[in-house]
Parts: structure tokens; sequence; C-alpha cells
């Protein structure tokens, strides 16, 4: 024994901050979502994303949500991050990805949002292939507003606008999405991280409109409501009814009350943006006289050698 | 000088272009002033359509017609609803192959030009209201500027149809010059 | 104190879309070029009518010049498009009417909100609801001052022919630059759908105020911390600031803060950015004022309308001075209230039932007459009509 040298000891370096603190507005928290929500998760999970996928920088991501509780993602995340209205994240998105083709634009926000008061927006946003990322958290609920149903709400199950249970079918997302156009398009829950930030680092470099769908518990409202325990009920509900089917039709992804959750990537398609038809289609006809949209005038910090000396 | 026209039709045979091009004539290649205005909608569309015209050495300031002078009709309805506003020394130019006029009223003068004939004839029937143009320079006597109102219309078509418009000009300006000198004789 | 507002050095216009010369234009097509000089190369529209016009234009115009536009699914989301093409730094128009009118007030208000350089065109028509669609009227003026919920100020210019429309549209966009918000254009059917000659000056001769970019490091800016004259100078996307944008009340720094001493600080900024520098902002057009006991006012089209009846009480020896105001929010309330203990009175025609006349009542205080010369629109006024109401006013 003596003889052996004595085992190294593989000395980390010292944790002096958390590693995602670049990313998150630390000096907001605490945040506003309610313990065991899965808001956290899918926050944490786009952040695990972003650092693992070092083709994008930081810099050149915008976060852009509308209202209710993920409508808050924005304004935790670390980018450059705008809260709009209700609804309004994927048109404000689409100005803004369409005037800076160098950024990465990323939706973040809830079901009831993108969905019902947005979901106009939605379909065009897909049908023009427009070059975003949505991540749609889906809670089935109106959460900060109390409970009420929503157009994912499964049908019979109980919200405070449905006391008797919820007459509606609700939407499958999947299916909405990619049968606009979405030319990528997954659904995971807020239990399946790692299957979730590999969708999303794959989309982070894709172009085009990207759809991830991510069912999320709400222990406050959904799971109340309908007598399903805490959220961590909810992560082991999922843990034993979701089912990965990549290649599951889309018709069959809608989600029952208490019923099976179909997860997988069911779309990944290569397809021209809008900008790509618009330049195409214009240069068609124009030819030499056509001109295509360049970067507005702003000022460059970012190669700026000041910068680094002003920020010391 | 205030002159206070009527251009009048229907939606297709480019009453709107006409109005527009006497308007670029007398403010763009002229030095007058020249407002148009026309009617929008469905009637711009197929049915009865009209526009109108003020034009004035000095700026104008109320846009529509308060004594319309002049008439310019291509079509019967338009002829019949529009007739009865024109001041009774005004003047009615009408395309007698589309509408049949009523004897004028008070010491309105009123000419004719078969001017659908004549577009029929140069085997385009686009031209009708650039035949009417021409037609209209030459019985406004001196409203617009013969030179501008040619630049007027080279400056208003496509650059492939130049030619053509510019025999249809000539051909409404030659008739109307014809009928003038016939009346001088008389 | 409130300082004069930050006087940002102009550039000239890019030649590359100014079409400099005389040209036969309707009013649509005139702002559609007052877009294009003023720099903008972004656009979001809806079709809708008397207002489509511009949109067509900026739809054939945009390819050969650079710019990009996209026809958005409604107006809710063509005002949001310009928005965040607008924080992407580039110049942005939308146009409608009124039924998009009232769809894009929504983020209309976000625009006020997170201060979003922008220009929106409306070309009125007659309502309530779908109204008449081809029809001239001026009755959203004051939806335009408090069509989205809050409280807020709003500029707001009003053209009175093709050449205003080119022009206006221009300082429309310079004014979104300098007090940084969305700048209203209260077009009307009548002067979007005219036809007159529109001068386009040299592209040298248009000045075009630049965003006004922080000069802060990313480590020490604060995107609403405003300078002296209430205007917080914009962030660039993409350089590193990452900053964060709020619709819900927030402080300097961008964040969400729910307590009334924020929600005063902020909304008093808003309103004070425009009130006090409501002198620089408000531009008149006035014709026989030097020896006027009565003061026609009015704006836009109605402005034009007006002048053959002043002229009549003129010829008739009323001394009848015209005041068509360009700017009509904010309104000239200080010149108003001044004027109105000289004067006999004012008379106020509008394509509507009275409603910015009810600012100059405010305004005289009871000082002078005012007299009202409604109009539910669907055409202009008889001149004769404004010239009985001058009547009225000199009793």
């Amino acid at each position: 024994m003596s003889e052996e040298a004595p085992p190294k000891i593989m000395r980390r370096k010292p944790v002096t901050d958390h590693p995602m603190s670049d990313l998150l507005r630390i000096d907001r928290f605490p945040h506003v979502w309610c313990p065991t929500c899965g808001l956290g998760t899918v926050v944490n999970c786009l952040g695990t994303s972003i650092l693992k996928t070092p083709e994008v920088d930081p810099n050149h991501i915008a976060v852009v949500s509308g209202i209710g509780c993920a409508g808050r993602g924005a304004g935790y995340l670390r980018f450059d991050s705008f809260h709009t209205t209700h609804g309004r994240a994927l048109p404000f998105a689409t100005g803004l990805s369409l005037s800076r083709p160098d950024m990465k634009v990323i939706v973040f926000s809830g079901d009831g949002d993108i969905v019902s008061i947005g979901g106009n927006h939605l379909i065009h946003a897909a049908r023009r292939n427009m070059d975003m990322v949505v991540i749609c958290v889906n809670n089935f609920i109106y959460a900060m507003t109390g409970g009420q149903t929503a157009p994912t709400t499964p049908t019979h199950a109980r919200s405070s606008t449905s006391p008797f249970g919820n007459s509606d079918p609700p939407f499958n997302l999947p299916y909405l999405a990619a049968s606009c156009g979405a030319t990528y398009v997954a659904r995971w829950t807020a239990l399946h991280v790692r299957r979730l930030q590999k969708s999303i680092s794959e989309v982070l470099k894709k172009k085009g409109f990207s759809f991830i769908e991510v069912i999320s518990p709400c222990p406050t409202l959904y799971a109340r409501l309908n007598n399903l325990g805490t959220g961590l009920d909810l992560m082991r509900f999922y843990h034993d009814n979701s089912e990965i089917n990549n290649d599951a039709d889309l018709k069959s992804l809608d989600i029952n009350f208490k019923g099976k959750i179909i997860c997988g990537k069911f779309v990944d398609l290569d397809s021209p943006t809008y900008r790509d038809r618009y330049d195409e289609e214009n240069e068609h006809i124009l030819g030499d006289k056509f001109i295509p949209y360049d970067l507005p005038d702003f000022p460059h910090i970012s190669s700026n050698s000041d910068k680094e000396k002003i920020e010391k | 000088m205030k002159s206070e026209i009527r251009i009048s039709g229907l939606g297709g045979q480019g009453v709107i272009k006409c109005a527009y091009i006497i308007g670029k004539a007398a403010s763009i290649f002229d030095t007058k002033f020249a407002t148009m205005t026309q009617s929008f909608g469905p009637e711009a569309r197929g049915s009865s359509c009209s526009a109108q015209l003020v034009i004035k050495d000095d700026h104008v300031e109320y846009p529509y017609l308060q004594n319309t002078q002049i008439l310019v009709s291509m079509s019967q309805d338009a002829y019949t609803k529009f007739e009865t506003e024109v001041d009774d020394e005004g003047l009615i130019l009408i395309d007698d192959s589309l509408v049949h006029p009523t004897p004028p009223r008070k010491n309105i003068r009123q000419y004719a030009i078969p001017a659908m004939k004549f577009a029929e004839e140069t085997g385009n029937k686009i031209v009708l209201n650039i035949i009417m143009f021409g037609f209209f320079v030459a019985m406004t006597e001196g409203l617009l500027d013969y030179d501008a109102a040619v630049k007027a219309v080279e400056t208003s078509v496509s650059s492939s149809t130049i030619d053509m418009n510019m025999k249809a000009f000539n051909k409404g300006f030659e008739y109307g010059k014809s009928l003038l000198e016939k009346e001088a004789l008389q | 104190m409130t300082g004069k507002i930050k006087q940002i050095k102009t550039v000239p216009a890019d030649p590359r879309g100014v079409l400099t010369g005389s040209h036969y234009l309707d009013g649509d097509h005139a702002a559609a070029e007052g877009c294009i000089a003023a720099g903008s190369r972004f656009f979001a529209g809806y079709p809708i009518t008397p207002a489509t016009e511009i949109a067509e234009r900026v739809s054939a115009r945009f390819p050969r010049i650079g710019g990009i536009f996209v026809q958005m699914e409604d107006e809710l989301a063509s005002m949001n498009a310009i928005l965040g093409a607008s924080w992407g730094g580039a110049k942005a128009m939308t146009c409608t009417s009124g039924p998009g009118f009232s769809l894009m007030m929504e983020n209309f208000g976000l625009g006020i909100m997170l201060e979003t350089p922008c220009v929106l065109a409306n070309v009125q028509r007659g309502g309530p609801s779908t109204g008449l669609p081809t029809l001239v009227a001026q009755s959203d003026m004051m939806q335009a001052r408090w069509g989205s919920h809050g409280d807020y100020e709003v500029i707001a210019l009003v053209p009175d022919s093709p050449q205003e429309c080119f022009d206006l549209t221009i300082t429309a966009f310079n004014y979104s630059e300098l007090y940084r918000m969305p700048i209203l254009i209260m077009m009307d059917e009548c002067v979007g759908h005219m036809t007159e000659r529109v001068i386009i000056p040299e592209a040298d001769k248009i000045r075009i105020v630049p965003r006004r970019y922080t000069t802060e490091s990313p480590s020490t800016y604060l995107p609403y911390k405003a300078d002296d004259d209430l205007i917080p100078p914009m962030p660039p996307v993409g350089e590193g600031y990452r900053f964060h944008v709020t619709g819900l009340t927030h402080d300097e720094k961008g964040y969400p803060v729910m307590n009334a001493a924020t929600q005063k600080k902020l909304v008093s900024r808003l309103i004070n950015k425009v009130k006090d520098h409501a002198e620089e902002i408000i531009i008149t057009d006035e014709k026989y004022m030097d020896d006027a006991e009565i003061v026609l006012l009015s704006y836009g089209i109605t402005g034009r309308v007006a002048i053959p009846a002043i002229e009549k009480a003129r010829e008739e020896g009323l001394k009848v001075g015209s005041m068509r105001l360009k700017t009509v929010w904010p309104f000239p309330e200080k010149r108003i209230r001044e004027m109105s203990k000289h004067i006999k009175g004012f008379v106020f025609p509008e394509l509507n039932m009275g409603q910015v006349v009810l600012e100059a009542e405010r305004c005289a205080c009871g000082n002078c007459k005012v007299v009202r010369v409604p109009h539910a629109g669907g055409w202009v006024h008889d001149p004769e009509v404004i010239y009985d109401a001058i009547k009225e006013a000199a009793k």
C-alpha cells in the first residue's frame, strides 16, 4: 500500500456562483411561481440548453413573453427580454425576428396566452414559418388569474369557471402547430428535463418556426381544483402516464383528463422561412433591382474594445 | 380661374386614370394646382364610377365640385346621373358610341366623339380613356397645355404602350380640333 | 424642471429611398413615400379601406430599397410587429382605419408603456363600427387621445393634403425618436384618397432624427433612467445589455414594481415628457391671424374647407383668422386660453359631432364664445355652414 502513489484528489474549482447566474436575473428572485410549479424547471432547462449550445451567443438571444404565469419567464431570464401584452408575444417576436435576423428569438409563454388569445397569431406565425422558437408551457389552466378554463383544459377537468367539469374539448397543440406549418414540433413534460433540453438545443440551432409544448404542473390551481395532489404528485403522474413515441400520429395526441400523455419529437423538417421566401420571391421578379433587408444602424458595443474596460 | 370637372363612366374604362392624367398635366407638367378625388368602393370596380377634379391657378382649398363646369361621360348611367349637375354655361363631352345624349340645357355646349369606335379600330379598347383625354384637351381650349398633356400621357402609361396611347391621344385631340374648326366655319 | 428636448444631430435621408421630384400622388401614397424617406424599412399592415394604399405602395417599394414588408393576420398583430421591429432598431410603421384602430389601441398602449418609437397612421372613415368604409370622417380624434386604457399623453399630427401626408409622416418618425413613443398620423379618407402635387425634396434636404441610443455601458445602463428632458435613451438589442422591458408598471431598471410610488413616477414622466415639451411639438398653420377677432380652429381637410367661408366673411368685413392645427395632440391649451381673453370667439368645425372642440371649450373657460360646427361624417362641411357659424360667433 505504501508504495502506491496517493490517490489524486480531483479538485474542482470552488463554486462561487450558480452556473446559471449569467442567464438569470438573480436580482429579481424570489420569483412569483408557487412551490412545485413546473415553470422553474422549464426555465432551468432553457438555461441549461443555452449553456450547452455554444453556437448560440447569449447576447444574441431575445426572449419575448405574453401575460400569465409563464409570461413572467421573460422577466427572470437575463437576455434582451420583452414582457408584452396578453397573447401578443408572437407578433411582437415576428417584428423583432424580421428586423433582427441575427437574433435568436424565443417566445416563452403559456397555453392560454399562446393558444387562446394569441391563437390567431400562433397559426399565422407557424404558417409563415417565422424564424423563432416557441416554448409553450401548458399547465391546462389560466393560473395567474385564479384557475379558469383554458383551451387546453381536458374535458371533464374542473376549473374555477367550469366548477362542475369542462364540457369543451381541448386543443391538441402538436397537431395544431404542425398542421399550421411549424417545422419542429415536440411535446415533453416538466419531468423530461433531459429530452426537453435536447429539444431546445436542437431548435436553438435551427431556422424556422419551432414549437415545443411542455406539460407542466400547476399545483395551486389545476391540481387543487381537480384533487390531483401536489406538484410532486403530478410529476409522479407524468412518470407513470407519459409515453414517448416520436412516430406517433399527430391526431392521436389529445390529452384526456387523467389520461396518457404522449410525448416526443413529432416534426423536424427544413423549410424556407418567411424571410427566405420573401427574398426569393422578390428577387425572382426584380432580379438585380432587389435589395435585401439589412440590419438597421445601431451602436455595436460588442465589438467595442472600450466595453470590457468600462465593465471592469 | 377655377375649373371644376367630373370624369364619369363605368369601372374598368379608365375613368380615374383619365382624371389622373388631366390633374398630372395641369399640376406636374404645368404650374397649376389640381386636386383629384374619386368615388371608391364597389362602384369603382364595375358599375358607375366617377372622379372629380378642381384645377386652379393657386391652391385648391375646397377639394370637391361645387359647380360642375365640365362633364366627361363614357356611359349612359353616368351621363344621366351627372348631366343635371352641370352648370348652365358648362361643357359636356360624351362618347356617342356609348351615350345617347339629351338635347343640351340652356347654354351648355355638348360635344360627342365616337371614342369607343375609334378605340376598337386601334385594336385595343383600353385606350378609350386616352382618346377621351385627347378630345378633352382639344375641347377645353387651353385649359391644359398641349405639351404638358403629352408628357402626362407618356409618364402615366407603361413604356411599351406609349406609341399606342399617343396615337389614341392624337386621334381624340384631332377629332376635337376638327369639330371646333367646323363650328367656327358655321 | 424638465430640460428642453435634447437636440440630436440629424442626418440626411438615405437617397436610395427618396423619390426627389414632383409627383401626382394621393395622400396614402404620399404617406408611404414619407415613411420611406424617413428611413423606415419595416412595415406591418392589414388591409382596410381607406388606408390600404399606404401598405400597398410600401409593399411595392420596399423590395427595391432594402425594406421588409409583412402583411399580418390582423391589426393587433400589425401593431405588435412594429413594436418588436422598432426594438430591433428598425424605423417601423403601420396604417389602419377605424375598426383596425380600435384593435391597435391595446398595443398602442404597450408602445407608450415600453416607450417605443414607431408611427401609426389612421386614415379616418365614418363610424361607429364598420360605419362608412369609403367616406370621410374625423371622428377618431378622441380615440386617438384616449383610446388605450390608462393615463398617458399622445402626439397626433393631422395633414390636410398629400403634401402634408408626406411631410408630417417624416415629422412623425422624427418625433417618435425624439420623444421615444408611438406617434399618430390622423389622416382622413378625403386627404388619403385625394390626389395632388407632392414635391419630394432632395435627400440631403430631408433631415432625419436617428435613434437616441444610450452611451452607458451594459453594466451601468438602466432602460428607464431618463435624462433631464425625461427621455430615457434606448439600448441596442443584441449588444450585451440584456435589458428587460415590460408592460407592467416598472422602475428605472425596467423591472415590474407594483406600488403607488412607482406608478406615480412612471406615469408622471410618460405624461410630462409630452406636456413639458408641448411648445416644441405643436405645429400650426395660420392665416389672417394678425387682426383676428374670431378664430376658426380646425385640423386636416376641414381647415381647407373652411377657407372659402373665412374669405367670404372677411370680404364682408368680419375679422376672421384661421388656425389649423397640424398637431392636435398635445392640444395648444396655453395659446387657446390666452387668445380667448382677447377675441370674440372660436369657431370649430370638425367631421365629428364635437370632439376636439371640447378642448377648445375647456381652454376658453367661458372667456369667449366657442361655436361648434359638428358634422356626422360621410362628406366634408358645406362652406356655407361654416360661414353661418362665423356669423354666429360675430354676433
